[in-house]
C-alpha cells in the first residue's frame, strides 16, 4: 500500500502539494517513486522560472527511465531542493520530506482547492490499478 | 498486447511471488526488477551473486553430419574451430552483412550443435535458418525453445553456489566451455558463460525443473542474507551488460548494422570460407566502416538514453544506442555510433538530452572489467 499523508494535496500526475499561504511545496508521491524505481537524477528548474499549470518543470530519472514532472499549479519557482543533486535517492527513501523538489509561489492560490485530497487520491489510485 | 497474450517462462509464478515488477519484454512477461531494486541487484551481482531467469532465450538444435558446415555457412565465426564442450559467440548475418541476430553456438559433438538466440528474435531466426536449409545440408534443425529453461547464476560467488548443487567439477570448465551433468539431481547443461561481465554459469534444463532449480539457487546462495544472492531482473541485466560493454540486439546490433560497425570484427572470420554476407563484409572491411560503436561517459550532469543524438562542434554526428547510469562505476555511460575519426578515446562529444547539449567523452570499453 502506498503511503498517502492526510495533510497533503495531490495531483493526478502523482505529485503531492503542501500549501502554506501562497507557497506550495511540491514533490512526487510514494506511489510515483515506487513506480519509477531507484531515482538516480533529478533535473529541476531555476529559482525565478515561471510555469503555467501542467507545464513540465523538470524530470526524474530512474536507472531505467526518465519521467517528466508537471506543475500542478501555475506560479514562480521560489526555491529548489539542491540536496537532490547529491542525494537523488531521497525521492525514494523520503518522498514527502527530504525528497521535496520545488517551492512555488502560486499565481493563484485558489488553484490549490481544485487538487485532490488524500482520500480522493487514494480512490484515484484504486481506480487506476 | 494484453497481459494474457504475453508468453511466460516456467518461472513466472516464482517472479511474482518474489515481488517482481512484471513488464512486457518483446512479448514476454518478465520481471524488470524485484523488491531490492535495480541498483542493489546490480551491485550484488558484482560483489556476491545474482540469479537471472533467461528461459525466454531461444534454443535451436542442429543435428547431423552436415551440422558444422551448415552453421558455418550462416554465421560469422568459424564453427570448425570449436571442440566438443566448447561454445562461441557469433552472429547470423544477412546478404548485406547486417546482423540477423547474435547468438551462442555450442558444440556437443561433430554432429550436434545448439544455437542459443535472443528471445524476441527466435521466430525470425528460425524462419531465416529454415529458409537457408535444405536436405542437401545433411542436418536437421529444430526449434526447441520451449523444451528448455535457462537460469544464469553470475558473480564472484556463482561457482561456489553452483558447486554445492553438482558433482561436475566446475573449476575444470573454462570460460566459454560447458559440460553436461546433474544439477540438484536434474539433467542439465552447465555453461560457463554470461552477460554480466562477471564469472558465472548458465544452466539449461527441462522447464518442469525450473522452479526447483531456481529455489535451490536462492536457498544455497543465501537469499535474504545481508550479502546473499539476489534475483536480478531485466533492468540490472541491462546495466550489468552495458558496464561490460556487451551488445544488445535491437540497440547495438540489428539487420542494418554489420559486425564491423559493432566492433565484432573478432567474431567475423572472412578466411574461413563462404558464408551468408561474407562478400558484403569483405567489401566493407576493405573500404572501411562509416560508423563505429564507441563507449562514452558523461562529463556533465545528465543521463544519455537510447536514441539521443550526438553532436561534435554543433554538428549531429551520431546516435546513442544504449545509455544508462552505471550503478557499480557510479558514472553515466553509454554506447553510440560515431564516424570512425570521432570514435577515439578522449574525443569530446555532446549528447542532446531533450534539447540540451550535455558534455561527454569517448572512453575505452569495456567500462567495467572484473579483477581476475
Amino acid at each position: 500500500m502506498s503511503n498517502i499523508p492526510e495533510n497533503l494535496r495531490y495531483s493526478k500526475d502523482h505529485e503531492w502539494i503542501a500549501v502554506d499561504g501562497d507557497v506550495a511545496t511540491i514533490g512526487i508521491t510514494d506511489y510515483a517513486q515506487h513506480s519509477l524505481g531507484d531515482v538516480v537524477y533529478v533535473d529541476l528548474p531555476r529559482v525565478g522560472d515561471k510555469f503555467e499549470t501542467h507545464d513540465s518543470f523538470g524530470s526524474v530519472e530512474s536507472v531505467k527511465a526518465v519521467s517528466e514532472i508537471f506543475t500542478p499549479l501555475g506560479g514562480e519557482i521560489a526555491e529548489v531542493n539542491d540536496g537532490l543533486n547529491d542525494a537523488p535517492e531521497s525521492v525514494n527513501n523520503d518522498p514527502y520530506d527530504s525528497g521535496w523538489m520545488i517551492k512555488m509561489k502560486m499565481a493563484n492560490a485558489g488553484e490549490a482547492d481544485a487538487l485532490l485530497s488524500a482520500k480522493e487520491y487514494e480512490d484515484y489510485l484504486a481506480a487506476s490499478e | 498486447m494484453s497481459e494474457n497474450e504475453l508468453k511466460r517462462t516456467p518461472l513466472n509464478e516464482a517472479h511474482r511471488a518474489l515481488g517482481g515488477k512484471m513488464v512486457d519484454f518483446g512479448g514476454w512477461d518478465m520481471p524488470v526488477q524485484y523488491k531490492a531494486g535495480v541498483i542493489e541487484e546490480h551491485l550484488r551481482c558484482r560483489t556476491s551473486s545474482g540469479l537471472f531467469d533467461v528461459s525466454h532465450m531461444g534454443e535451436i538444435w542442429v543435428k547431423g553430419s552436415g551440422a558444422i558446415a551448415f552453421v558455418n555457412r550462416l554465421t560469422t565465426n568459424d564453427v570448425t574451430k570449436l571442440v566438443d564442450g566448447q561454445a562461441h559467440y557469433s552472429a547470423l548475418t544477412n546478404e548485406k552483412g547486417g546482423i540477423v541476430d547474435d547468438l551462442l553456438v555450442y558444440r556437443f559433438n561433430e554432429e550436434k550443435l545448439l544455437l542459443v538466440v535472443n528471445a524476441g528474435t527466435t521466430d525470425k531466426d528460425f524462419a531465416w535458418i529454415s529458409e537457408h536449409h535444405s536436405e542437401a545440408d545433411n542436418c536437421t534443425i529444430e526449434n526447441v525453445s520451449d523444451k528448455f529453461c535457462q537460469i544464469a547464476v553470475q558473480g564472484p560467488n556463482a561457482l561456489n553456489i553452483l558447486q554445492k548443487m553438482t558433482e561436475t567439477p566446475l573449476d575444470a570448465i573454462s570460460y566459454y566451455h560447458f559440460s553436461e551433468g546433474k544439477v540438484d539431481g536434474i539433467d542439465a547443461i552447465i555453461s560457463r558463460t554470461g552477460y554480466t561481465g562477471e564469472d558465472g554459469f548458465e544452466v539449461y534444463a527441462a522447464p518442469q525443473f525450473a522452479e526447483e532449480l531456481w529455489n535451490r539457487f536462492l536457498e544455497l546462495g543465501g537469499f535474504g542474507d545481508e550479502n546473499g544472492i539476489l534475483p536480478c531482473g531485466l533492468a540490472s541485466r541491462n546495466t550489468l551488460r552495458l558496464e561490460a560493454a556487451m551488445s544488445l540486439y535491437g540497440h547495438e546490433l540489428g539487420d542494418d548494422i554489420t559486425p564491423y560497425e559493432a566492433n565484432l570484427g573478432w567474431i567475423t572470420k572472412l578466411a574461413k570460407g563462404d558464408f551468408v554476407g561474407r562478400q558484403a563484409l569483405a567489401a566493407q572491411k576493405e573500404a572501411g566502416v562509416s560508423r563505429k560503436l564507441a563507449g562514452f561517459e558523461m562529463t556533465e550532469p545528465g543521463i544519455a538514453r537510447d536514441g539521443f543524438d550526438v553532436y561534435v562542434n554543433d554538428e549531429k554526428c551520431g546516435v546513442v544506442t544504449s545509455g544508462s547510469p552505471a550503478p557499480f562505476l557510479k558514472k553515466n555511460i553509454g554506447l553510440a555510433f560515431l564516424p570512425p575519426p570521432l570514435a577515439v578515446v578522449g574525443q569530446e562529444i555532446k549528447i542532446d538530452i531533450r534539447g540540451r547539449q550535455v558534455g561527454a567523452v569517448v572512453v575505452p570499453t569495456p567500462f567495467y572489467k572484473r579483477q581476475k
